[in-house]
């Protein structure tokens, strides 16, 4: 008895593999160089079956991708798969129907054993139905520093962030940006993000991120939150660049200190050959509270009459989460795996600091899981202001932010 | 058909539906476009300003006047409405400005008049994308004119409108109106050859100078084509947009934002739609407050006159 369903299922598996091959689309905004390397596993490993990647590169951050993808879903042009932050974005998209279920391909390949954490799951989760395969982690909690940097100004690499402030004035002395930092508005809102957790701590941030309780923002903790944004503001006033890995660049090379970055910056000091601990240092959480968000990148499969693109389409994300893919994909772009079973050896300094936080459990939910797009774009514009406008005072800005957390949604 | 039936119709007045079938009926798609792609998107949009709608347009969730309260509550709507006021004034008066001085000199029958006005109307054939990218080199300082001026000797040279708050809406005024004079002269031109020779020589008999006739006499015979060259040259900056987001993608911070970006940026990454149709039924109203009372002008004075 078992060994027929063995073979019947062993024959399933034949004649659905036997359906002609589909090209897939994947539409993404991975396009810098790390990124590149990264999204090509992906495609080496669904070439490899007997369907074709299509490759969808979207070039821009996500603010500029996330429009058009989401405009040909709506417009009925759906791409085959595509990347999408996991959290609020495609919550819409889910509700109308547009997205393809995925739960089957979840149960079957038992997902909700294997996804560590399992709040990444979770957010995929609509009504107890799985709508999007999860590939990596990301987290936002890193400060870069650049060893040669420190070296020109002749001050050690600061272990925290209040060193780090304590040593601005060697930089500029040496004629250094202290803090490296892009004009993109996500960059500015980000890098403050970073700061409140590190300063204010987790209670206040998740009184204030997931809570949405204005009297927190208003609270002492995030009062030296924003005087701290106001030195950093003023620390990184000469680093007029635009794009996240011109300022990491900035930092590679020694112009400046430091960049509060997420971990993906990782990619950019690879390809340019530096070393971890040798070239420079990375510290979770500005070194003062070693916590990591865990937002991430999740592939989402838009809805396709043709029931052989849907075989295809469920194909792919069991694909996504299988072991080699992920340490192939992860290594590359220097972020971390969703499943806690597999062996990252190879890794380097900083992401083993980062899978040791991710072990023990210090772990926050990404404001993307929390905050509806609407008030993110709030705070953006806010926070692009406020870092390029030095006539806003701390005071006003806490005004304000506390002003849209109370009428979030 | 409906010509030849009236025709047979004979000493019987025709009733004026039908004269001139043909021409009513090839419009007919046209029409049929206007009244349901402008008019009807235009309600579309205007109801759905009023509801909670976020990525998706939500019909059924009514929410009053919430958006625009929010809109006019937001720094940054304010700034670009005062963005494309600034624009607006300057960029209307300048190119007419402009456009005329090029076109009257052009008109005083130079030689290579062709060469010169190929030239001046190059750049309206680059799309705002590229006259953007081209001018944010040019007015980048360490690429472009300060860089160059600095290099001819001059150190103190200071030219670097793109990165300073204050006047960076200066700074893409300039690339607006290098695009776009060019062709307001080009229309303005026409204009000027339309008008008869015989009003250039009796005024030359009654001796008065040139200028003094290209003021008082031609300019007013223009009238029609300098209603065509406004009303071109408006539209253009209600919709200003990709010349903004290729020089400055609206910074430094939120000094160069125009509620074009606002309402694309509301709509489609903040996933607000409620919000960016109050802002667009908001730049619909700022032009029905500048055209109605000038239709009303234009239109409605003839029938008196």
């Amino acid at each position: 008895m078992k060994l027929t369903t063995k073979l019947l299922s062993a024959s399933a598996i034949v004649a659905a593999s036997s359906v002609s091959a589909v090209e897939l689309e994947v539409t993404h905004w991975w396009t810098s160089g790390g990124e590149a390397a990264a999204v090509s596993e992906f495609a080496k490993a669904f070439d490899a079956t007997e369907h074709t990647w299509v490759d969808g590169a979207i070039a821009g951050s996500g603010g500029t991708a996330r429009p058009i993808i989401i405009s040909r879903i709506l417009g009925g042009d759906p791409m085959g798969a595509t990347q999408l932050n996991h959290g609020r974005q495609a919550e819409e998209l889910i509700e109308a129907g547009l997205l393809l279920d995925l739960t089957d391909v979840a149960e079957a390949e038992g997902w909700k054993d294997i996804v560590n954490p399992s709040s990444l799951l979770d957010s995929c989760t609509v009504d107890g139905r799985i709508y999007c395969a999860p590939v990596n982690i990301h987290s936002w909690q890193w400060i870069w520093l650049s060893h040669q940097a420190y070296a020109d100004a002749g001050t050690d690499v600061p272990t925290n962030w209040d060193e780090f402030v304590a040593s601005a004035p060697a930089l500029e002395a040496a004629g250094k940006i202290p803090l490296a930092m892009g004009q993109q508005p996500w960059q500015s809102s980000g890098a403050f993000g970073v700061m409140a957790v590190a300063i204010a701590g987790v209670d206040a941030w998740s009184q204030v991120t997931v809570d949405k309780n204005p009297d927190a923002v208003m609270g002492p903790e995030y009062t030296k939150v924003f005087e701290a944004a106001a030195n950093a503001r003023a620390f990184a006033a000469n680093s007029n660049v635009q794009d996240w890995n011109q300022a990491t660049n900035l930092v590679i090379t020694g112009q400046a200190g430091a960049q509060i970055m997420g971990d993906w910056a990782q990619g950019e000091f690879q390809v340019a050959g530096q070393v971890a601990g040798e070239d420079y240092t990375c510290l979770p959480g500005l070194g003062v509270n070693e916590v990591i968000s865990t937002g991430g990148d999740a592939f989402y499969f838009p809805v396709q009459d043709d029931p052989e693109v849907e075989a295809a389409q469920k194909e792919l994300a069991a694909l996504l989460l299988s072991p080699e893919v992920q340490v192939a994909f992860n290594l590359a772009k220097g972020s971390l795996p969703i499943r806690g079973d597999i062996d990252l050896m190879a890794a380097n300094d900083c992401m083993k600091k980062g899978l040791e936080i991710l072990a023990a459990g210090n772990i926050l939910p990404d404001g993307n899981q929390t905050l509806s797009p609407d008030t993110s774009a709030q705070l953006e514009d806010l926070m692009v202001e406020f870092w390029n406008d030095p006539s806003i005072t701390a005071a006003d800005a806490q005004q304000r932010y506390a002003d849209i957390i109370a009428s979030a949604d | 058909m409906a010509v030849t039936d009236t025709g047979g119709a004979g000493a019987k007045r025709p009733s004026r539906l039908f004269r001139n079938m043909s021409a009513k009926i090839a419009s007919i798609p046209m029409i049929f476009t206007a009244v349901v792609v402008f008019i009807g998107c235009t309600i579309w949009t205007i109801y759905h300003s009023f509801t909670r709608s976020r990525l998706l347009p939500a019909p059924e969730k009514w929410v009053g006047l919430d958006n625009y309260e929010r809109l006019w509550g937001e720094n940054r709507w304010l700034i670009s409405i005062e963005n494309l006021a600034i624009y607006g004034a300057c960029s209307l008066i300048l190119s007419l400005t402009i456009g005329f001085v090029l076109a009257a000199l052009l008109d005083r029958k130079i030689r290579f008049e062709n060469t010169i006005r190929t030239i001046i109307l190059y750049p309206f054939a680059l799309s705002f994308v590229v006259t953007g990218l081209a001018w944010q080199w040019i007015l980048n300082p360490s690429l472009g004119l300060q860089n160059v001026v600095r290099q001819w000797g001059w150190e103190s040279f200071t030219f670097d409108p793109l990165n300073n708050p204050e006047i960076v809406i200066f700074g893409i005024l300039i690339a607006g109106i290098w695009q776009g004079s060019g062709f307001v002269m080009v229309l303005l031109l026409a204009g000027m050859r339309g008008i008869d020779e015989d009003i250039w020589k009796a005024s030359r008999v009654e001796g008065i100078p040139t200028w003094k006739t290209y003021i008082f006499i031609v300019i007013p015979m223009m009238r029609p084509v300098f209603v065509t060259a406004l009303v071109i040259i408006s539209s253009g900056i209600i919709k200003v947009y990709d010349l903004v987001v290729a020089q400055t993608s609206g910074g430094p911070g939120i000094a160069s934002e125009v509620p074009a970006k606002y309402v694309i940026e509301k709509m489609f990454q903040a996933q607000n739609l409620g919000l960016g149709f109050a802002a667009s039924t908001m730049m619909l109203l700022s032009v029905l407050v500048v055209l109605i009372p000038w239709a009303y002008l234009e239109f409605g004075g003839k029938k008196n006159g």
